[in-house]
């Protein structure tokens, strides 16, 4: 039985692969099923893993074995409920409570480590004299690496309009954030490349044993 | 034919193309080789400088959506680890990642037998929380997983030992393809607690962590996508899943390289053909 549902898998995973993949051709019927099949199932997965994965063990569990150890727990139980309230058109007042604690605690907590790793650690990381460095590639790299996150951050200076001799860092800044969106083009490519070669194996492996 | 037929049969040409341009590498393998970069250079020195008996935190922060870039990071980094004698604690800050870091510790612990549960490798375990979790982890590991994902106790487990919180672990590898993953770890176990941190992303996430490969040392060198993987079973000398499929992946390369010179000549001659008319005229 478990060998038949394996290859019942595989199979299914195949038939839904080409669902997905007859889009290229045009929009269709097997395409829309699979579509709708993958959002339902992710939407019930999801689910199932908030229940067990979460709720059960880091709530349920807590608090039915060892309540008097866990009696701070209720409260986000409490907060858990009043955001349900949602869906009651009535009690909706009472939802935006956990929303505004969440959004309160998230941005205190991200504010913290943001400001260290991205605004300090990073200014910190092109405070650097290119000079001192060992090589000539070296060098060369931290001079770029000045120049380009000035200029870059000079463009999205608005208070005083680029004109003249002013635009000229801005034009040099665009001329970085192009490179980068380049870099950013060509690597997206490449992990879409690797997701066909994912599916493909898969079928050539898995489905039709073609290859080992 | 209209001027849209003509692209949508382009179009389609070039997804024929494409499909064909991958599938056959793949079953005819060519062997090219890749050269090593310098930033998975820098990832595979973090680790190999680390003395036998370290213990590392590697987080699973992907599902099987991303395996084809990322299981195959995964297990040259385990077999990496291994062979130089470090322990590894494997977590994940997302649902799946325990499945796929079990699948990695399977296929590697066939080439070595020897590793056992508990001692050399154990499973965690997935947690919610992303970034308050790796926190939570800097105050007491014990805390954050009681248990193990086989429900053993963490007291039991030989590999905690010696291990109470995250800077009791010699340095953390994350492999991630989203938020929560790499970039939490930096913030939290490298900028809050002085862990080294590596890691391994998707390749179209590569380019936002760049950034933290730097002189602060946020993060040691960077594995991006499928390349970075095939980059690091080359220098653990082993031909891996990520080595066989980079034929496949190059000549798709080659063949976008070709489509954007004749997109381009395309769209110049189309600009430069009403001027032509015009001049005629």
């Amino acid at each position: 039985m478990a060998e038949f549902m394996q290859v019942f898998g595989i199979w299914l995973g195949a038939f839904f692969t080409f669902c997905i993949y007859s889009f290229l051709y045009k929009d269709n019927p097997f395409y829309k099923f699979g579509e709708q099949v993958f959002v339902g199932l992710s939407a019930g997965y999801w689910l199932i893993v908030i229940i067990y994965d979460t709720l059960i063990p880091n709530l349920f569990t807590k608090l039915i074995f060892d309540f008097n150890n866990n009696v701070i727990l209720l409260i986000p139980a409490a907060l858990g409920v009043m955001m349900l309230m949602r869906v009651i058109p009535k009690a909706q007042w009472v939802s935006r409570y956990p929303i505004a604690i969440i959004v309160g605690t998230t941005a205190a907590i991200s504010m913290l480590r943001f400001l260290k790793s991205d605004l300090m650690h990073q200014v910190s990381a092109t405070m650097i004299n290119p000079f001192a460095l060992p090589s000539l590639t070296e060098k060369i790299g931290s001079i770029l690496l000045i120049i380009g996150t000035i200029c870059g951050v000079y463009f999205f200076y608005f208070s005083k309009k680029q004109e003249g001799v002013y635009a000229v860092p801005s034009k040099i800044g665009i001329w970085f954030l192009m490179i980068s969106f380049g870099a950013s083009f060509g690597y997206t490519v490449m992990a879409r490349i690797s997701l066909l070669i994912g599916r493909l194996e898969f079928l050539l492996r898995d489905w039709l044993h073609i290859i080992n | 034919m209209s001027v849209n037929q003509n692209t949508q049969t382009e179009r389609r040409l070039i997804f024929l193309l494409l499909f064909i341009a991958v599938l056959v590498p793949l079953i005819f393998p060519i062997g090219w080789k890749t050269e090593v970069s310098p930033h998975a250079k820098m990832a595979y020195d973090m680790i190999d400088s680390k003395p036998e008996g370290s213990v590392a935190i590697l987080s699973f922060d992907y599902e099987p959506s991303t395996m084809t870039e990322l299981q195959p990071m995964a297990t040259a980094i385990i077999e990496h680890a291994w062979s130089k004698g470090h322990k590894i604690i494997a977590t994940a800050l997302w649902p799946q990642g325990p499945q796929v870091a079990d699948l990695a510790f399977k296929e590697m612990a066939a080439k070595f037998p020897d590793k056992v549960y508990g001692e050399d490798y154990v499973n965690l375990g997935y947690k919610p929380g992303g970034m308050v979790t790796i926190q939570a982890m800097g105050k007491s590991l014990k805390d954050v997983y009681p248990l193990d994902i086989n429900g053993k106790k963490y007291d039991d487990l030989p590999i905690f030992k010696n291990i109470r919180a995250l800077r009791d672990v010699t340095y953390a590898a994350s492999l991630s393809s989203g938020v929560p993953g790499i970039k939490e770890w930096i913030m939290v176990a490298h900028d809050v607690h002085s862990v080294p941190v590596t890691g391994g992303t998707t390749a179209v996430s590569a380019p936002g962590f760049l950034p933290y490969i730097n002189n602060q040392n946020q993060l040691y060198g960077l594995l991006g996508g499928l390349k970075a993987a095939s980059e690091y079973e080359i220098m653990i000398g082993t031909v891996g899943p990520a080595t066989v499929k980079m034929d496949a992946q190059s000549i798709a390369h080659l063949l976008i390289l070709i489509f954007i010179l004749v997109g381009n000549i395309k769209a110049w001659r189309i600009r430069h053909k009403p001027k032509q008319q015009a001049g005629t005229e």
